[in-house]
């Protein structure tokens, strides 16, 4: 092959190496402008993201925003809303909701995303080798999965956890492990189905590598419902990571996340029913937005979503 | 013979299937010339896609090339390591697919997917792999190129999506194109233009062209050779015009019975072979056609039919023929 093959004779246009920087980067500009306006058509996920945001705006800013000390008694047990000068009210303890909710916000949104994201990682890789290479590899990495499917994802997590010393690094770690088995299997299928695509061979055909069939081929097509399937589990981590700490496998008392605090509110539940609706509340809404941004993304990754 | 850019001998490509043996291509035998067409025709399920896939050696398991030779140029193409048929594969023998609504990667743009192929075959990149980009598709045909380039599939329709393949199959001038029916997806109105255009290609870079198709129409306007398969085998291999003007294969007959001739009567009753062809899961020996087959006597079912190099002028695999040649 020549430098400068021509099927007629044409001479190729020549462009400076700066001129082709800057075409290369409008490009790159086209394509995530396309996605936003892909994402922005989604209302729900743009409000989703707003407000996700601010939460973790106000998780990092909790020690300087927080009105009073988390772990500190400020106001009568139970009080409800508005009473001792305290917005939300305070908790069986007295200690104030806001605060409580602030501080719980950072142990929270750890434990839901860093799991989720981390184990959605794993997962990718071991479905995409499981799926894409097949036969008995297949087999191998799925049975051994399977295993782990078999306990229930808290009893996993739970066995995990109570090996190693309670603490945040140890929920993150528990139930990442405990999540892998479940996105791997959506990985796999999905990779087997995108791996049966026409493309694919074409690809082949084409003279593409192992590597660059699966890194520009099966995984940007597979990755549209692993996303939406990782984020709808946010919300669910949260809560698990509330049970670990409730069993005492996770954070200490007097710290809380949002779980916690739920589960705190039991006491006082006739008495105090706010102490239990407001961090159920946020938990709630927390989880809902990230599925909408879940949601969004997909669209956004989807070139047929992303036209004009 | 000698300036064969590819030759194909005994080529066996089998499949172990629960069931038994799928024989999908059981003993195919051609050579390609430089420049010239030839056009596989089958019923579907005969193994024409198989043996582009052979050649290829895009067979996946449980399918096995058992037997045979595939020799291109020089190289025995069976004995390439997978790395060395990856540098061939899409540069010195290009593919076009029957469907070109899933052929191509729905998440990157059509200029991505060709600047890919030349980026990786060439001493090409950058600037200049986007300008080859551009100037083939204003080859094969996209009005407006460097404003299509970054435009993602779906924004095509079927028949420019089958240009842009063509585009991505010629992106390095191979010796030889396969084209595995490449207008069968398409409307008929389309079919035309993107045969005109393989063909104008297949010219204009000199290169050898393998077209499978079940159209004989096709066949008749693009061929310089036919190779007729019937349930994995060669049925008959010859000139074009030898094979139109005398099939000699009782089966390539029948074939050419059944096309509709315009000065046909209304009343006439359009021909057509009666049965369907059998599935070679292990078949027995014997003629795969003879259950279908005017002209089949005792012996097609007991051995395998010679390869018989009549007087017409075209090989034929049929004991009916041997039978005829023989006469005197």
């Amino acid at each position: 092959m020549t430098d400068a093959p021509s099927l007629h004779g044409e001479s190729l246009r020549q462009r400076s190496a700066a001129e082709l920087r800057r075409e290369n980067l409008h490009i790159m500009w086209r394509t995530l402008t396309l996605a936003w306006h892909a994402y922005a058509k989604d209302k729900a996920a743009v409000g989703a993201l707003i407000f996700l945001v601010i939460v973790v705006l106000i998780a990092i800013l909790a020690p300087w925003i927080s009105p009073h000390d988390p772990t500190e008694a400020v106001g009568t047990r139970g009080g409800l809303p508005g009473t001792d000068g305290l917005v939300l009210g305070g908790d069986m303890d007295g200690r104030d909701m806001l605060s409580r909710l602030f501080w719980g916000g950072r142990v929270s949104l750890l434990i839901g995303v860093v799991p989720t994201v981390a184990a959605t990682a794993i997962a990718v890789v071991l479905g995409l080798f499981a799926g894409y290479v097949g036969g008995w590899v297949d087999q191998v990495v799925m049975r051994v999965l399977d295993v782990f499917f078999a306990f229930p994802l808290v009893l996993l997590a739970i066995v995990i956890a109570g090996i190693l010393d309670p603490g945040v690094a140890t929920l993150i770690l528990s139930i990442t492990v405990a999540l892998v088995p479940y996105i791997s299997r959506l990985v796999r299928t999905t990779t087997v189905s995108v791996k049966q695509e026409p493309y694919i061979e074409a690809a082949r055909a084409g003279g593409a590598t192992t590597p660059t069939i699966l890194a520009r081929y099966v995984l940007p097509n597979m990755l549209a419902p692993v996303i939406v399937y990782s984020t709808t589990l946010i919300g669910l981590m949260m809560v698990v990571g509330s049970g670990l700490s409730f069993l005492g496998l996770g954070i200490q008392p007097p710290d809380a996340d949002w779980g916690t605090m739920v589960s705190d509110g039991r006491a006082v539940l006739k008495k105090a029913p706010h102490a239990t609706a407001f961090p159920g509340f946020v938990i709630v809404i927390v989880s809902l937005a990230f599925s909408f941004v879940g949601d969004g993304l997909r669209d956004a990754l989807d070139p047929r979503a992303r036209v004009r | 013979m000698s300036d064969a850019v590819l030759k194909v001998d005994d080529l066996r490509t089998h499949f172990r299937l629960r069931a038994g043996t799928l024989k999908a291509v059981d003993g195919l035998s051609f050579e390609l010339q430089a420049g010239r067409v030839l056009c596989i025709v089958g019923e579907s399920g005969s193994g024409k896609s198989v043996t582009a896939q052979s050649i290829m050696r895009l067979i996946m398991p449980p399918g096995r090339i058992v037997q045979g030779g595939i020799t291109f140029r020089d190289q025995d193409l069976l004995a390439l390591t997978e790395r060395e048929m990856e540098d061939l594969r899409g540069n010195r023998i290009g593919m076009i697919f029957q469907d070109p609504m899933t052929s191509l990667n729905p998440v990157f743009t059509i200029g991505e997917q060709i600047v890919e192929t030349i980026v990786a075959h060439t001493s090409l990149s950058g600037e200049d792999a986007r300008a080859r980009a551009v100037e083939l598709m204003r080859l094969v045909g996209i009005p407006e190129p460097e404003g299509r380039l970054s435009d993602y599939p779906h924004q095509f329709s079927g028949g420019m999506r089958q240009r842009v393949l063509i585009a991505i199959a010629i992106a390095c001038e191979p010796d030889i194109l396969i084209a595995d029916e490449p207008t069968t997806a398409l409307d008929v109105t389309i079919q035309a233009q993107i045969l005109r255009l393989l063909s104008d290609v297949q010219k204009k870079l000199g290169s050898a062209m393998i077209l499978i198709t079940h159209d004989l129409g096709v066949v008749s306007a693009m061929a310089d050779e036919v190779l007729v398969m019937y349930s994995g085998r060669m049925v008959e291999y010859g000139d074009v015009k030898t094979i139109f003007r005398n099939p000699r294969h009782p089966y390539t007959q029948g074939l050419l019975d059944s096309i509709i001739k315009l000065d046909d009567s209304r009343e006439s009753e359009l021909r057509s072979i009666s049965g369907l062809p059998p599935i070679p899961i292990d078949p027995p020996p014997g003629c795969a056609f003879r259950d279908r087959c005017v002209k089949a006597f005792d012996l097609c079912g007991e051995q395998d039919p010679p390869w018989v190099e009549t007087g017409t002028g075209s090989t034929a695999v049929c004991h009916a023929v041997a039978a005829e040649e023989a006469a005197p």
